[in-house]
């Protein structure tokens, strides 16, 4: 049984850490004053009064800003007895500016966090009877347990302002209708439409029939460049490592050159070498006799050489791989096969399939969301060409990758960009996330040390 | 199996691999033919042109009154823009290898998520908005632009460094520390030598990235003497359309051969990257 007197104590001496965190709520440093850590205390307080500084001079108005993008159209004002152009608001430096006032709000909520925790922390140690640690104290612990933020402040600031800035930019853009050409400041104002852009994009007849042609073609291509580059992988693997076949090596490297050749470079070089008038490919064609194929002229073709091109630069890396992984099995296993009296394919569909299977799984589903959006071999090779009269800034090889680059460079429909941007992600991180769920390294990482 | 049969699937094999090797090669040895091909045209009688020059290479680094090809600028750029953007990148994404895979902090699995998700969200999709962010810091067409984008995403590659970290014996760090080794001393001192052939994989990969990456080039520069090889060459081919083919040869070899060294150089690494980036760790 506890002693009444020292419960009565306890309850009491509990309030510390209680008070320091409420009087931190109330304004930041007052719990750390009240824990009597005061340059602690000071350098909260200083923060917390810049930030609402800056909440009034500025960050007010970014907000509001962000929230009406513009009031004032940039217009021509007559000024004496000349007409001038006044600018007006700006939209989309009123969205930047926005969002990164947001950011500076969000960093605020964390301090705010912290300066509670720490409060309640100290004063927990005040109730167990130990003294609230002095400055240097704190800054010692702050470098011996703070040592990860430490390393990861730079990347992450990195990170912030060029990869989860803009993404938020692009999400909010297809709320807006900042598109050419009524809605590209600073001449115009760009407004909040909502969910507009996304319903323009699933029901307008031409937007819609081109979403929906683009989408399919995008969703064809990525599984059979996928197909088609494993397979032929795992197939040139399998001929090089046959029983009996000389030079392994000199076959293994002829097949990685065209891997070790830039993209940029071994794009542009296919578009020329099956150019149909020039290219040597249909001169060879007519040399026979034969009319050479419109490669990629015709829609039908270009589809099928945009195919065939990448299998010719994917084919090594499956390859690699797959030679990797034929190391990998015991060799005992083809031997009780072959006692068994297996046939070479049947060896191939009970051992080495499910084995290379097994391995490349996960990276054949990498491969997919790859694929979904290879941009160099659309865009150098074809430019989605051939054109196609119904759609909308599309031609019949483009993925929706390359329709959002065209879209935002050549044609700065910009909301519409950002849409097709987000139902992308969406389809790519499904997909992901769902294979990183399955592998070993996320559910036993902890078991490999 | 008998042994004329072997022999039959034998022949059928090699066979199968001479087709598919010169199917595999002769682009590029088409390439390297045009290269040294008199004329511009893409047209020839003969697979090896009848007469050779080194002309193409030369009309590269030579100024001409026709025609503007600032070869040896693009290469500089590119050179500087790759290596910079190599130093920052590794930097940068062994860093934040080293921190969430040798420490055990709050949020560590919600870094780690976010870091996945976000390099999900491929680089050119966030395009629109860095695009006119870069507009509005008056960034536009210069390398320093190029060298923040290549390099400030360099973090969300780190799966592939944290993967081999986590592959260092613990029990090394715990020596040293009992010893009073520093955070600081025991990342200088004993991860980093021990990390050789991670830090040298990843260097060469972030050099080879911006050394090919054709997308944000474009993107971002704008004048003719800023261009990178990749913006230059596609510029060269699609300009002056297919009239300057044996032009635009000459400049793919030799843009070519940095990234095939590096890839000669990098092919025992190769297996073991692509593997653990499979299994992401």
């Amino acid at each position: 049984m506890e002693h009444p007197i020292r419960t009565a104590h306890m309850t009491q001496a509990r309030a510390h850490a209680k008070t320091a965190a409420i009087l931190s709520v109330l304004g930041m440093g007052l719990g750390q004053f009240y824990n009597r850590q005061f340059v602690k205390g000071m350098l909260f307080l200083a923060a917390e009064i810049i930030y609402i500084y800056y909440l009034i001079t500025s960050l007010a108005s970014n907000f509001a800003g962000l929230i009406t993008l513009g009031e004032t159209p940039t217009k021509l004002q007559k000024v004496g007895k000349l007409y001038k152009n006044v600018a007006g608001d700006h939209s989309i430096f009123m969205m930047i500016y926005g969002l990164v006032a947001l950011m500076f709000i969000g960093i605020l909520a964390v301090l705010y966090v912290i300066n509670v925790r720490d409060a309640y922390r100290t004063g927990k140690l005040r109730d167990e009877g130990k003294e609230a640690p002095g400055f240097t104290q704190t800054v010692r612990n702050l470098t011996q347990n703070s040592f990860p933020f430490l390393l990861l402040s730079l990347p992450a600031l990195g990170v912030l302002f060029f990869t989860i800035l803009p993404i938020l930019f692009m999400v909010l853009m297809a709320f807006t209708n900042y598109s050419a050409p009524d809605h590209i400041p600073p001449k115009n104002l760009v407004d909040w439409v909502g969910l507009k852009t996304f319903k323009d994009l699933l029901f307008l007849k031409q937007w819609a029939s081109t979403f929906v042609g683009v989408f399919t073609w995008t969703i064809i291509w990525a599984v059979l460049a996928t197909v088609t580059c494993y397979f032929g992988g795992i197939f040139v693997a399998l001929l090089i490592q046959q029983q009996g076949i000389r030079y392994k090596t000199f076959w293994r490297s002829v097949f990685i050159i065209p891997y070790a050749v830039p993209q940029f470079i071994s794009f542009l070089v296919m578009k020329n070498l099956l150019n149909y008038q020039f290219g040597p490919v249909n001169q060879y064609f007519r040399f026979f006799g034969l009319q050479g194929l419109p490669w990629l002229n015709d829609p039908f073709w270009a589809k099928v050489t945009v195919i065939l091109v990448n299998m010719w630069v994917g084919i090594p890396v499956s390859m690699v791989l797959v030679l990797g992984i034929l190391t990998t099995i015991p060799k005992d296993l083809y031997e009780a096969a072959e006692v068994d009296g297996a046939t070479d394919f049947q060896k191939f569909r009970s051992i080495t399939l499910p084995y290379i299977l097994f391995s490349t799984a996960p990276l054949l589903i990498m491969q997919f969301a790859g694929n979904i959006n290879n941009f160099n071999v659309i865009f150098l090779l074809t430019n989605g060409l051939p054109a196609k009269g119904e759609y909308a800034y599309a031609g019949s090889t483009d993925l929706l990758v390359t329709w959002l680059y065209k879209l935002t460079l050549e044609n700065q429909r910009y909301n519409f960009a950002s849409a097709i941007g987000i139902i992308l992600f969406i389809i790519i991180a499904s997909f992901s996330l769902w294979n990183y769920r399955r592998t070993r390294s996320y559910r036993e990482e902890d078991m490999i040390q | 199996m008998n042994k004329t049969a072997k022999t039959i699937k034998l022949s059928g094999s090699y066979i199968l691999l001479i087709l598919l090797a010169v199917s595999f090669v002769y682009p590029i040895a088409w390439v390297v033919m045009s290269s040294f091909k008199f004329g511009d045209s893409l047209f020839s009688e003969t697979f090896i042109p009848r007469r050779l020059t080194l002309q193409h290479y030369i009309d590269l680094f030579v100024e001409q009154k026709d025609k503007q090809v600032p070869y040896a600028k693009w290469y500089w750029n590119t050179l500087k823009v790759a290596s910079i953007s190599m130093v920052l990148g590794t930097f940068i994404q062994i860093l934040t290898a080293y921190a969430i895979s040798r420490f055990r902090f709050a949020g560590r699995k919600t870094v780690m998520s976010t870091i996945l998700v976000l390099g999900m969200f491929p680089g050119f999709m966030s395009m629109i908005a860095i695009y006119i962010m870069l507009i509005q810091l008056d960034l536009l067409d210069t390398h320093f632009a190029l060298i923040l984008v290549y390099s400030a995403g360099a973090a969300l590659g780190m799966f592939v460094a944290k993967g081999f970290f986590d592959t260092i014996p613990k029990s090394l760090e715990e020596a040293a520390r009992i010893d009073g080794a520093s955070h600081m001393t025991i990342f200088s001192r004993i991860v980093l030598p021990l990390s050789k052939p991670i830090i040298t994989f990843i260097a060469l990969t972030t050099f080879s990235g911006a050394w090919v990456d054709f997308i944000f080039a474009r993107l971002i520069l704008r004048s003719k003497e800023n261009w990178t090889l990749a913006v230059g060459l596609f510029e060269l081919v699609n300009s002056f359309t297919s009239t300057e083919f044996t032009l635009f040869a000459a400049g793919a070899v030799l843009a070519s051969i940095p990234v095939a060294l590096l890839f000669v150089f990098l092919q025992r690494f190769l297996v073991d990257g692509l593997m653990a980036g499979a299994e992401k760790g």
